[in-house]
């Protein structure tokens, strides 16, 4: 260990050895420790640095002296810039948190109610079992299989509270770690840039299939289908079942259907990850259809959701991982296993979110409630892709054709805009965006569609 | 059937349709064991018995067997106001709860703190700190182990395991003496290869309930400064132990005056009651501020692909505790009162044995710490405790003190008195009165 040690002391230029001294002047050398002062109760000594210095003391060098910084996660840096821009014409089109018409964060009303609920009921803050609160299981289960689902009536799904579409996603990872050692899972090309972070650090192998067409700024369904068709028979497809993050680009029914057929065809498990139910079309239940398709054909299906943005419940970390099986015992020893999994990782979910949803979509009343905010919302960002649209159609003279701001769906789109146009957006328009092209249109307001369509225009046309 | 057939057949293959119908994927996925700690909990829970008695989990009970939700917890929770989240909001508050919650181990007036020599995050609990910091410990330490005490929390080797860190471990308690085992812990730690990661429990040790005294705490951490070695102190029942939270952290102020660069894990679960809002904290002492920013952003990237950020409403409510002055000291006494309701009981228990005329020694009822007692029953003693009497705790016979009240009190003495009326050879050691 004296070895390392001495590498470690030397590997760091910023080594200093002196910012807090060097204790009771020891020098460890292997097994042979010098003691030069006994004395406990002489604290710190500081003393000048060495620079890089060999020689081993027993000091107090961080162990950890050669950790660089992690590299800064490309969505969150949009925010801090934008905050940074005093520009009264800036606009933040980052991050995809639901903002209203005033580009205000939102509350659901249904969330307030639910909350004052829980505060008046003063309910213990007891543990979780493993798998979360049984109650938000239920319905969780429920809301994305529909309650009148066969594989719910037969206790064919494995259901587990994760923490939000991240923390269930990683629940899964590690379940495809440890029974399927080597299969791979493929990922959209683009996808959200967490998907092969999760997969990286939960050991999983992970390819991509092809998804976003730049000529067509639409869905380049024959590459997604021949990758889909040419992985190894019994990996793990994963797909976004509405709404697609960071396009806005969603497969028809008819491709649905087709994207279905190969993936039986070649034994591969659909693993859906579902983060905007609702917010796509409108309607919780339209939004599920792809998932129910596939559930509906008798395949076994993986399937991760999350509440963030459908009840802005971002900050309580409140979704489920869902693996349908073939049958009810499968289903129970898979929740065992993802038991076993959560248990060394935080032991039980957090209770308040999984509380609101439980009450919120348990309840009738408020559940009736959930779905007109939910139009709502997901009607805000309809209005405002056709105002953009229109106001893209009437001020771009060259023909171009920007219909796909129609055709994608959900809360973002793909604007086509290359990095250098990026820039341009940023630099001279004071638009914050991510450098893939992706705008978020829930930080859009019909107000702001005109400038933001001049400064599309304008990168379009003029920067290279 | 017909219809459904067809529907079926719609779109499938022969060979796909026959095998997506016939197979599971899962097939080879065996039923995983229980928690065993849990697994005491589902059995008590399913016991009709309406004088059973749960001493498992370590969740605090009021001295009417029932969950408490803290005063502090209920005046913080009415000063947060329903506002609307701007996800930098989150992030500042978070700050705010790590700074507080570094404050509470490392002293408030501590340099470390003054000049921000340390990286902290939010955890998930007590578990979630942990468990960030062996995957951290994996990433830049590859090659290394941890070393745990035997016994020890049984997830703690679930979640090291889990991170692909492999684990030795340590003699930590001695099951004659029923105390700690000094002489064997320091042979280990000596003989354990320089610069080796252990994990150390700085009060109130679960299972045991056994602490090293102050000067053994010195003379580990002197020791551990001749190794080289990292302490990792996983601190999940602070003001437990002795009521009081500077008290309860004393081993970790001794490490830290020895000028050790230690790591800690912090729970609120337990001495704010907030079990289930997985509040906790995990800081690692640094050179300077600049290491500190490096590792907090590798802890943070660490935990953004487990769970992403952690809960906010736990959050809201310990930052808002720790900060608020008035709120604090509403906490500080509850605390006290928690730990000296624990500490009246293992008394009255003892009393209550010895009243009882059982001849083995339960000195050590009062004499461990914390929440739990390492009761020396044997698991067939606890199987007869679960099944004749209604008593339930885990298997190496660690009783959960915060479940006994002044209630049960006298049937758990009884119950234990009538188990342990025969010694292993099955002499009777002791007549029980009907």
């Amino acid at each position: 260990m004296a070895s390392s040690l001495l590498s470690l002391a030397s590997a760091s230029p910023s080594a200093s050895l002196s910012s807090h001294g060097i204790s009771k002047g020891k020098l460890n050398l292997g097994n042979t420790s010098l003691c030069f002062n006994k004395e406990k109760t002489n604290p710190f000594i500081k003393t000048k640095s060495f620079g890089r210095i060999s020689m081993v003391i027993t000091s107090n060098v961080s162990r950890f002296e050669g950790i660089t910084m992690a590299p800064p996660d490309p969505i969150l840096g949009v925010s801090e810039a934008f905050k940074a821009d005093n520009h009264e014409l800036k606009l933040n089109l980052g991050v995809g948190a639901y903002r209203t018409e005033e580009l205000q964060p939102y509350v659901l009303n249904v969330v307030k109610k639910a909350d004052k609920l829980l505060l008046e009921r003063g309910e213990n803050r007891e543990y979780l079992p493993i798998e979360g609160l049984a109650a938000f299981n239920k319905v969780t289960a429920e809301l994305l299989f529909g309650a009148d689902n066969p594989v719910i009536k037969q206790q064919r799904v494995a259901t587990v509270q994760g923490l939000s579409g991240t923390g269930s996603l990683r629940l899964a990872a590690a379940l495809i770690e440890r029974y399927f050692p080597g299969a791979k899972v493929l990922i959209s090309s683009p996808t959200w840039g967490n998907h092969k972070n999760i997969f990286n650090d939960a050991r999983v192998p992970w390819s991509e299939y092809r998804y976003y067409d730049p000529k067509t700024v639409g869905l380049d369904f024959e590459g997604m289908i021949a990758d889909i068709k040419a992985a190894p028979e019994g990996s793990f497809i994963l797909l976004h079942g509405c709404a697609h993050n960071p396009t806005g680009i969603d497969p028809t029914p008819e491709q649905w259907g087709i994207i279905a057929d190969v993936i039986q065809e070649k034994n591969h498990i659909p693993f859906f990850d579902i983060a905007y139910q609702g917010f796509a079309s409108g309607s919780l239940d339209t939004d599920a259809a792809s998932v129910r398709m596939f559930v509906a054909r008798g395949m076994e299906v993986i399937a991760a959701q999350s509440y963030s943005k459908n009840l802005g419940l971002y900050a309580e970390r409140i979704g489920a991982i869902n693996v349908v099986c073939s049958s009810p015992d499968a289903a129970s020893r898979v929740k065992s296993q993802l038991k076993r999994i959560a248990r060394p990782m935080y032991s039980n979910p957090p209770v308040h979110g999984a509380r609101i949803v439980a009450n919120v979509v348990g309840d009738p009343a408020l559940f009736k409630e959930w779905n007109v905010e939910m139009e709502m919302m997901a009607g805000r960002i309809k209005n405002v892709r056709q105002k953009l649209f229109d106001s893209l159609s009437s001020k771009d003279k060259s023909g171009k054709d920007w219909s796909f701001v129609l055709k994608q769906i959900g809360m973002f789109s793909f604007t086509g805009l290359n990095k250098a146009q990026c820039d341009n957006m940023t630099n001279k328009w004071h638009v914050y965006m991510t450098k893939d092209g992706r705008i978020s249109l829930a930080g859009l307001s019909l107000a702001k569609c005109e400038y933001l369509a001049d400064a599309i225009i304008d990168s379009y046309h003029n920067v290279g | 059937m017909m219809i459904m057939w067809r529907y079926l057949r719609r779109g499938m293959s022969t060979s796909t349709r026959v095998r997506a119908l016939r197979r599971s994927w899962w097939d080879h996925v065996t039923p995983a064991p229980k928690d065993p700690i849990n697994a005491v909990t589902e059995a008590f829970l399913a016991d009709p018995c309406p004088y059973k008695i749960n001493l498992g989990v370590g969740a605090y009970r009021d001295d009417d067997g029932k969950p408490v939700v803290l005063q502090c917890v209920r005046e913080a929770e009415g000063k947060i106001a329903a506002t609307n989240f701007l996800e930098s909001t989150c992030a500042a508050i978070s700050s705010k709860l790590v700074e507080e919650s570094a404050k509470l181990v490392y002293g408030e007036d501590s340099d470390v703190i003054k000049e921000g020599r340390f990286a902290g995050v939010q955890a998930l609990s007590g578990t979630g700190a942990c468990r960030l910091f062996a995957e951290f410990q994996r990433r830049f330490y590859p090659d290394s182990r941890i070393y745990m005490p035997d016994p020890t929390w049984s997830n703690h080797h679930n979640i090291w395991r889990d991170a692909q860190v492999p684990i030795r471990t340590f003699h930590y308690y001695h099951p004659d003496s029923k105390g700690l085992n000094f002489v064997a812990l320091m042979d280990d730690v000596k003989n354990a290869p320089n610069g080796s990661f252990f994990l150390l429990h700085p009060c109130a040790h679960n299972p045991t309930g056994v602490d090293p005294s102050d000067e053994q705490w010195q003379e580990i951490s002197s020791l551990f400064k001749v190794k080289n070695h990292f302490p990792f102190f996983d601190m999940a029942y602070q003001g437990f132990a002795s009521g009081d939270l500077e008290r309860d952290a004393r081993a970790i102020r001794i490490f830290l005056d020895d000028g050790h660069l230690i790591g800690c894990a912090q729970s609120f679960a337990k001495n704010m009651a907030l079990y289930g809002h997985r509040v906790g904290c995990l800081s690692l002492l640094c050179d300077d501020k600049i290491q500190a920013v490096a590792i907090k952003s590798q802890l943070q990237q660490i935990a953004s692909t487990i769970y992403g950020s952690p809960p906010i409403h736990g959050m809201l409510a310990v930052s808002k505790i720790l900060s608020d002055p008035d709120i604090k000291a509403i906490w500080l006494k509850e605390v006290k009162d928690m730990a000296t309701r624990v500490q009246r009981m293992r008394a009255t228990l003892k009393e209550a044995l010895e009243k009882l005329g059982s001849p083995l020694n339960w000195q050590p009822i009062t004499n461990q710490v914390g929440m739990f007692c390492f009761s020396g029953l044997t698991p067939d003693e606890v199987d007869r405790l679960a099944k004749e009497f209604h008593v339930y705790m885990t298997y190496d016979g660690r009783i959960s003190m915060a479940g006994v009240t002044t209630k049960n009190v006298d049937y758990l003495a009884s119950a234990i008195h009538e188990v342990t009326a025969f010694d292993q050879d099955g002499k009777i050691l002791h007549t029980v009165c009907a």
